[in-house]
């Protein structure tokens, strides 16, 4: 696959409930490759983006394509299996089970295990092996053992990226990795999306301009469920109107 | 026929006020704190064998110990939400329904104890069990009044949560208990009051029932299902709902005994599974449960 | 430290001499109690059946208030087959009723687990009724409000009678439930079992890791409508009758209490619950049916507010202070 490769394509996306539009025709692709932030204020439809990409939510109108293949009528577990990954803005993790058991758990289905009935998950010591090893990398291999419930909350957002991660995904969406973070721990995240791989397509949704600044290379802007302007960073951090309705400062 | 048909409605529109009483502060309770509660029938419970005993040993006429039964079980469920309830408000609806049915296990035991296996009845003062005649048929003036106290109560509620500033918040928690705390409602103590309001009506139910179910300590468990089948359908949290579920599933089930007694309840859970599977959230629930 | 985390792995699954004891304890059972054989085998069709709701909410968090449905399935599975059909072969019979309800349990599941909350309790609560009440009403063939008489099963294997003791049906139905445990045992440490605790702790997140949670559920219904189905068919062959209260609320109640008393989500809770409440009730019952049922209440109350994981969580505090 070539670099500038489209992996995930919004064409005239729509979505609204009621009255209330979240998604306004959204014209909207990704390259293999890309760094590509999305921001908005509050209530912009980012989240619910998210969502119609992931399959959460089922689009009024538009396609959504991913890997060159119409995605829109497919599940959420459909899409993931394509090789869409995606966090969570609040931890969505399996609270009583061990750190290391979230991770085996993402591996396994990954690797379509689910309807394997009887051989012991614990004894294919591949997915093992791969799992201690991504923890090793994310630096949560101490904490392996732990309950998530036991974890601090900066290591849960860790292990929040870790099981998306071992999905191995082609498009990775990061819906506000470092939210709650103080900065320190913000920048361990921002340090494990630097170390990905090159090739994987990534759409991080962050209200940390610092750290927006410092991952991506191309930013969209969201203004009521709208594209309200596209670029590189420079571009947008020159763009008056940007600075206007994002920034909060007059033109 | 139309005979038939006249007793058939009649019989059941009694049968379900009895369930509109009862069920409709557990519709409300449920909808305000998603409180999945097995045990409201034992406050109705409670409440009918109050009433037997303030009748028979407090000597009391039938409508003061009704009324006071309703009001003693009201409060005395405050201690049940302070002490019980409240402490599992955000716990699984497992951990709630196995509370609830503790709660059922105890009572009805309890009850056994007290007052012996076998059911109690009430006496029914002389201006409330005769007869009245209209074109040529008889109808027991209880039911008749049940009926009208039925229709009457519902309206009442309606009105005060329609009209008053109280059912203005207890809407707006149903609707959006967040937002509701947001602007300033204390959700909590609106719960409790809702909470003695409802058990209180459960306990009237209780006490009218009586005379048409009867009692015996099997009351809270034999009658679980339905109080909780009038709230799923009728959607939790609408008193239109309960009372529109209290008719359709009285009249059914009545006629349904009546037309065919062996197969009896099979159209009440008939119509429960359909309504359940096509609205989930309840004929007029708001949003899916 | 990676290689803690390997052993982990390898060994949460590996057999502990302890769970030898509770087959052990049942073998002692038949030699030390001959006269209790027949209330024994009545308490391990109890556990049989506890297990298969315990995969279903211990493991995938289902919450059914009607898993007597296929308990009851399967009981008129295979009575209706030996009363009306002569099919008096006993294993065989098993694997009718494991079938029938996992059948149902298949065609229930798909409608039920789309399904969650408080709408899913009344559905499973509503569709067991109507099962009862669909055996009520069709009487000829089920017997009604009667019970389904003229069930008579041939000797085990062809070889063992059954006697007045229950001896034969005691090691028939601990057999039985050993070869399922051990079905369970390897299901629940599975690829398959361990996507359920995901399922149970988030389904969400299972959904963006790709798990079809819909399609698990409806498998982890079936199976354990089948499992139950067999506690049910053993239930008939062992009693030699079926009645309505097979599929009633009471059971399904019951069955819930007695896993929770006993501890969810840990296959031997149902071992401990349901022994510890049939043999108390047996004994307590005939003193007092009040002060037992009382007591029962008294005990769920407690457990729900203090006392999680029931007997085994407790027996972990109990041993996680000594530490």
């Amino acid at each position: 696959m070539s670099a500038d490769a489209v992996v995930l394509e919004t064409r005239g996306l729509c979505k609204s409930f009621g009255a209330l539009e979240v998604a306004s025709n959204i014209q909207f692709a990704l390259q293999a490759g890309a760094r590509h932030a999305l921001i908005g204020p509050n209530g912009a439809g980012k989240t619910s983006f998210v969502n119609l990409l992931t399959g959460v939510l089922t689009p009024s109108a538009g396609t959504i394509l991913l890997r060159g293949r119409d995605v829109t009528a497919l599940d959420q577990a459909r899409r993931a299996r394509l090789g869409l990954a995606r966090t969570f803005q609040i931890n969505q993790l399996f609270r009583s089970l061990t750190v290391l058991e979230n991770v085996v758990m993402a591996i396994a289905e990954r690797e379509r295990l689910g309807r394997s009935l009887f051989k012991p998950l614990g004894w294919r010591s591949a997915i093992s092996e791969e799992a201690i090893e991504l923890l090793q990398r994310v630096g949560l291999a101490e904490q392996g053992l732990r309950r998530v419930d036991a974890l601090a909350y900066g290591q849960q957002r860790l292990l929040e990226v870790a099981i998306a991660l071992a999905q191995r995904p082609k498009v990775l969406i990061l819906d506000e990795p470092a939210a709650g973070l103080p900065s320190a721990e913000s920048h361990r995240i921002a340090e494990l999306v630097e170390q990905l791989d090159p090739e994987l397509a990534l759409l991080i949704i962050e209200h940390d301009m610092e750290l927006v600044f410092r991952l991506a290379n191309q930013i969209t802007v969201l203004v009521s469920g709208a594209v309200f302007a596209a670029g590189t960073p420079d571009q947008i951090a020159a763009d008056a109107r940007v600075r206007a309705v994002y920034l909060g400062e007059a033109p | 026929m139309l005979n038939a048909l006249i007793s058939i409605i009649f019989d059941g529109l009694a049968y379900a006020m009895i369930l509109f009483v009862i069920s409709v502060g557990l519709s409300v309770t449920m909808g305000l704190m998603g409180f999945v509660n097995l045990a409201h029938g034992v406050f109705a419970m409670l409440g009918g064998y109050l009433l037997v005993t303030l009748m028979q040993h407090g000597g009391l006429g039938f409508i003061p110990a009704l009324l006071l039964a309703a009001v003693l079980i009201a409060l005395f469920s405050l201690l049940f939400e302070r002490f019980l309830y409240a402490p599992l408000y955000r716990a699984s609806e497992l951990d709630q329904v196995l509370l609830s049915i503790g709660l059922v296990l105890m009572a009805t035991a309890a009850m056994t104890y007290l007052f012996g296996p076998s059911p109690v009845a009430v006496q029914v003062p002389d201006y409330l069990s005769g007869q009245w005649t209209l074109g040529g048929r008889v109808f027991p003036v209880y039911r008749v009044l049940m009926i009208a106290f039925g229709f009457v109560l519902a309206l009442v509620l309606w009105l005060a949560l329609e009209r008053t500033l109280l059912g203005a918040r207890i809407r707006a928690a149903v609707d959006n208990r967040r937002m509701a705390e947001a602007v300033g409602i204390n959700v909590d103590r609106l719960f409790q009051l809702t909470f003695a309001l409802g058990s209180g009506l459960a306990a009237l139910g209780g006490g009218l029932a009586v005379e048409i179910l009867g009692l015996s300590p099997t009351f809270a468990s034999q009658y679980l299902v339905l109080f909780l089948i009038v709230v799923a359908v009728g959607g939790m949290g609408t008193i239109k709902g309960s009372f529109l579920a209290a008719l359709l599933l009285g009249v059914i089930d009545n006629g349904g005994k009546y037309l065919w007694p062996e197969g009896g309840a099979f159209f009440i859970y008939l119509v429960t599974v359909a309504v359940l599977l096509f609205k989930p959230g309840g004929l007029f629930g708001a949003r899916a449960a | 430290m990676s290689e803690a985390l390997h052993n982990y792995l390898r060994q949460r699954q590996r057999l502990r001499p302890v769970e030898a004891l509770p087959w052990l304890l049942g073998l002692a059972v038949f030699w030390l109690f001959p006269d209790y054989l027949a209330f024994g085998a009545q308490v391990l069709i109890m556990i049989l059946f506890a297990l298969s709701l315990d995969l279903l909410l211990g493991y995938a968090g289902v919450v059914t208030l009607g898993h007597a449905a296929f308990f009851g399935a399967g009981a008129y599975a295979a009575g209706m087959a030996s009363a009306h059909l002569g099919w008096h072969e006993p294993l065989s019979a098993l694997v009718l009723a494991g079938f029938s309800a996992g059948v149902l349990g298949f065609l229930a599941g798909l409608v039920l687990m789309r399904y969650h909350g408080l709408t899913l309790l009344m559905l499973t609560l509503a569709t067991a009724i109507l099962l009862q009440e669909l055996a009520n009403v069709n009487a000829q063939i089920t017997g009604g409000f009667d019970g389904l008489l003229g069930i008579a099963f041939a000797p085990l294997l062809g070889r063992f009678e059954y006697d007045l003791w229950g001896s034969t049906h005691y090691l028939y139905a601990l057999a039985v439930l050993f070869v399922m445990f051990c079905l369970l045992r390897l299901l629940v440490y599975s690829p398959f079992g361990q996507s359920l605790l995901g399922i149970r702790e988030n389904a969400k997140r299972m959904n963006a890791i790709g798990a079809p949670v819909y399609w698990r559920l409806v498998a982890v219904y079936t199976i354990a409508a089948a499992i139950a189905g067999v506690a049910g068919g053993l239930f008939a062959q062992v009693n030699a009758f079926v009645t309505l209260d097979v599929l009633g609320f009471h059971r399904s109640g019951a069955v819930l209490i007695m896993l929770v008393l006993g501890g969810a989500g840990r296959l031997y809770g149902a071992f401990w619950g349901v022994v510890l409440y049939m043999v108390l009730e047996d004994q307590l019952a005939r003193l007092s049916p009040e002060f037992w049922e009382f007591g029962v209440g008294l005990v769920l109350v407690l457990i729900v507010l203090f006392g999680r994981g029931g007997v085994l969580g407790l027996l972990d505090r109990v041993r996680g202070v000594g530490r």
